[in-house]
């Protein structure tokens, strides 16, 4: 009784004292975000406004480059954006749910303080540096060792059967996977040791083995925390700059093999932005990082309603 | 266009030193002797006088290198640059937020619209080598300008092409496919090389064009010098164009090039020199200019001036004396610096018409220098 007296005071004294100061800077900060991304948008449509105005909806699917005649096609570069992101995803999210759940699951306590710090390194290592490594050491190898396995075992796929360059979608891919590898692993490790231990205990009293508990319990409980973790991967891949313009080829061009070169959105930003000349050029560098945020916003967006159909409607985030 | 120098074993380690030395602007060490103040034309500024500019990056360790050496000189004229890229530069100046913009490129015709008041002062020029990786070739290969353009437009594909043995003769070319690369980013070095294929290909010209960045019928693309370079390397039979100082600082194999004259000639600061001087007669007023492919014995053909730009009509008259007394010593005793940093230095018929524009730069109306003699 006392307490409910004690919590009715309280809320007739909101709006005033540290009370409103805290309620009112806790709504600025979550608030904030959404400013941010509206003041953003805002920004990159008025300065897109010639390409807006020369080329319409027509540069989404504009294949064509060219800066000397001023005509812009945003297509090639959306594809590659995609293209590179999903082979990120592909690759990098199995390894880093296994690295996740090696770490809480099955290694021993020593083990598991060495790996963690060595994810969270992983997680700052400036993309540059993953760029150059890419360039001198992941670009030959997958050229020389991987590639000519992927064509003897999959030739007969138009996917792994051009002639291609030793600059392409692939490498793109990959240097990206090992790049959101450490935010998708770190969370989902977080998320795992956050499963309720005496649910893992109660599976394993009921006879159940390490995978049972993976897969009835751990996985089906971190679901939605795990989703989030490749959200967060997809993004850093969909935005991700340097690392990618240093092994993709940059070549603006759409083809379904992954050995061909290709382009990505955020590469041609960072590429062209610095000396682009024309207003028409300029404008639409921004209507590309306009359709780059826009094509962001769409993925999210199927990824939130796979996600809701796989949850049955009741995703919730962890637990 | 930053220049780094990596190359042998370690490549990893030494590109990331010299990312930081570059970043650090360390250009090089030793002074060129001879370097005295020019007689008087050095204005010293009765307090100090900060001056900012921002532009290209390709000259920027040359520059660096004349802002340390010219405050040496005139205590109190402290210069700074921002080596942002040329667009951002001509963006700047025109908009009037720096007192100088730097370009690798002279503004276009719409560009100028915008600030018809920009006076283009060539400060340096720098010239462009064709490397190429072609393991089982030992010689020094030769190009022809409609070679060039024949494998940048994509119809000369193989290295064993006829008009590649034609131009090579006794040299065994294998029947290795060509792989193109090119700049990825935009830059005054492709606006370089690709105006200087405009004059080498009548169908470049009309399919392409020149700018900092272009179309590519086809090839990779890599961002920066290192980025091509790398590509370069990684790739057998790969073709493509970076700075001279570049070329040079990682011992790349580059190719000789035929020039108008009919001579093949190797890429040098005194080639681009020579072709520069070529022009210097006809250049136009405005001295917007370019000397690819220029007449001359010793002309080699793939080079272009880098410019500074400022407002001929100045607002601040301290700013204005400091800036054009700066530009008079750069472009006279500063020259001797450009040479150990693989700049070609300004022929001496160019600087004569520098001196004509930095004369004509005024305050109120009344020039800025006075007119000696």
């Amino acid at each position: 009784m006392g307490l409910e007296a004690g919590l009715r005071l309280l809320r007739r004294r909101k709006g005033r004292g540290p009370e409103s100061v805290f309620r009112a800077g806790l709504s600025l900060s979550g608030f904030l975000p959404l400013l941010i991304l509206l003041g953003i948008v805002a920004v990159l449509w008025r300065a897109s406004g010639p390409a807006r105005g020369a080329f319409g909806l027509r540069f989404f699917w504009g294949r064509v480059w060219d800066p000397v005649h001023e005509v812009f096609g945003a297509l090639p570069f959306v594809y590659g954006t995609i293209v590179t992101s999903v082979l990120a995803v592909l690759f990098g999210v199995p390894v880093a749910l296994g690295s996740a759940l090696f770490v809480v699951e099955i290694a021993p306590r020593r083990v598991r303080s060495l790996l963690t710090p060595v994810l969270d390194l992983l997680a700052g290592v400036p993309s540059v540096v993953y760029g150059l490594w890419g360039m001198f050491y992941l670009v030959p190898f997958l050229s020389s060792r991987v590639e000519p396995l992927l064509r003897r075992a999959f030739g007969f796929s138009p996917l792994f059967s051009c002639t291609g360059a030793q600059f392409n979608y692939l490498a793109g891919g990959v240097i990206l996977s090992v790049m959101i590898l450490p935010t998708v692993a770190s969370i989902c490790r977080e998320v795992f040791l956050a499963v309720p231990t005496e649910l893992k205990e109660g599976a394993m009293a009921l006879g159940a083995t390490r995978w049972d508990v993976v897969r009835m319990v751990t996985f089906p409980v971190a679901r939605g925390g795990v989703i989030g973790a490749i959200f967060l991967g997809l993004a850093r891949a969909l935005g991700e700059t340097m690392a990618v313009t240093m092994v993709v080829g940059n070549r603006p061009e759409i083809s379904a093999c992954l050995f061909a070169p290709g382009y990505t959105a955020a590469a041609a930003l960072a590429n062209e932005f610095t000396e682009a000349a024309g207003d028409v050029h300029l404008a639409s560098l921004v209507y590309l990082a306009l359709a780059l945020m826009f094509v962001t916003f769409l993925v999210n967006l199927i990824a939130r309603l796979l996600v809701w159909k796989v949850t049955g409607g009741e995703e919730r985030g962890l637990r | 266009m930053a220049r780094q120098v990596f190359g042998g074993g370690a490549r990893l380690v030494a590109a990331l030193g010299l990312l930081v030395a570059v970043a650090a602007g360390c250009g090089g060490e030793g002074r060129p002797g001879g370097v005295s103040p020019s007689g008087g034309r050095l204005g010293l500024p009765a307090r100090g006088v900060a001056l900012t500019g921002a532009g290209a990056t390709f000259p920027y360790p040359l520059y660096s290198r004349w802002f340390e050496e010219y405050s040496r000189l005139v205590p109190g004229a402290d210069i700074n640059y921002q080596s942002i890229g040329s667009g951002g530069g001509i963006k700047q100046i025109t908009e009037g937020t720096v007192d100088f913009g730097a370009s690798d490129a002279p503004l276009s015709d719409e560009q100028l619209a915008k600030a018809p008041d920009l006076v283009h002062i060539p400060t340096v020029a720098g010239a462009e080598a064709i490397v190429y990786n072609l393991p089982e070739v030992k010689e020094r290969l030769k190009f022809t300008p409609a070679v060039i353009a024949g494998i940048y437009l994509g119809k000369i594909k193989s290295w064993d092409d006829p008009a590649l043995r034609e131009a090579n003769p006794g040299v065994a070319l294998p029947a290795r496919p060509i792989t193109v690369v090119h700049r990825s980013d935009g830059s005054g070095t492709t606006y370089i090389f690709t105006h200087y294929l405009s004059k080498a290909s009548p169908e470049w010209k009309e399919k392409v064009g020149f700018g900092t960045s272009v179309n590519w019928p086809v090839g990779l693309g890599g961002k920066g010098n290192e980025g091509v370079a790398g590509v370069v390397r990684q790739t057998p039979g790969s073709i493509g164009y970076v700075e001279l100082a570049y070329a040079v600082q990682n011992r790349m194999t580059y190719g000789l090039v035929r020039n108008r004259a009919g001579k093949f000639v190797e890429p040098t600061l005194r080639g681009t020199t020579a072709a520069m001087a070529s022009v210097a007669g006809s250049m136009p007023e405005d001295l917007r200019a370019t000397f690819t492919d220029a007449p001359g014995e010793d002309a080699y053909p793939i080079a272009g001036f880098t410019y500074i730009l400022l407002h001929r009509e100045q607002r601040d008259k301290e700013k204005a004396e400091t800036l054009v007394n700066f530009l008079w010593w750069a472009v006279h005793d500063g020259q001797a610096y450009a040479e150990e940093l693989l700049y070609a230095p300004l022929a001496p018929e160019v600087v004569k018409r520098v001196e004509e524009k930095l004369l004509a730069i005024t305050y109120r109306g009344t020039p800025v220098l006075e007119r000696k003699g």
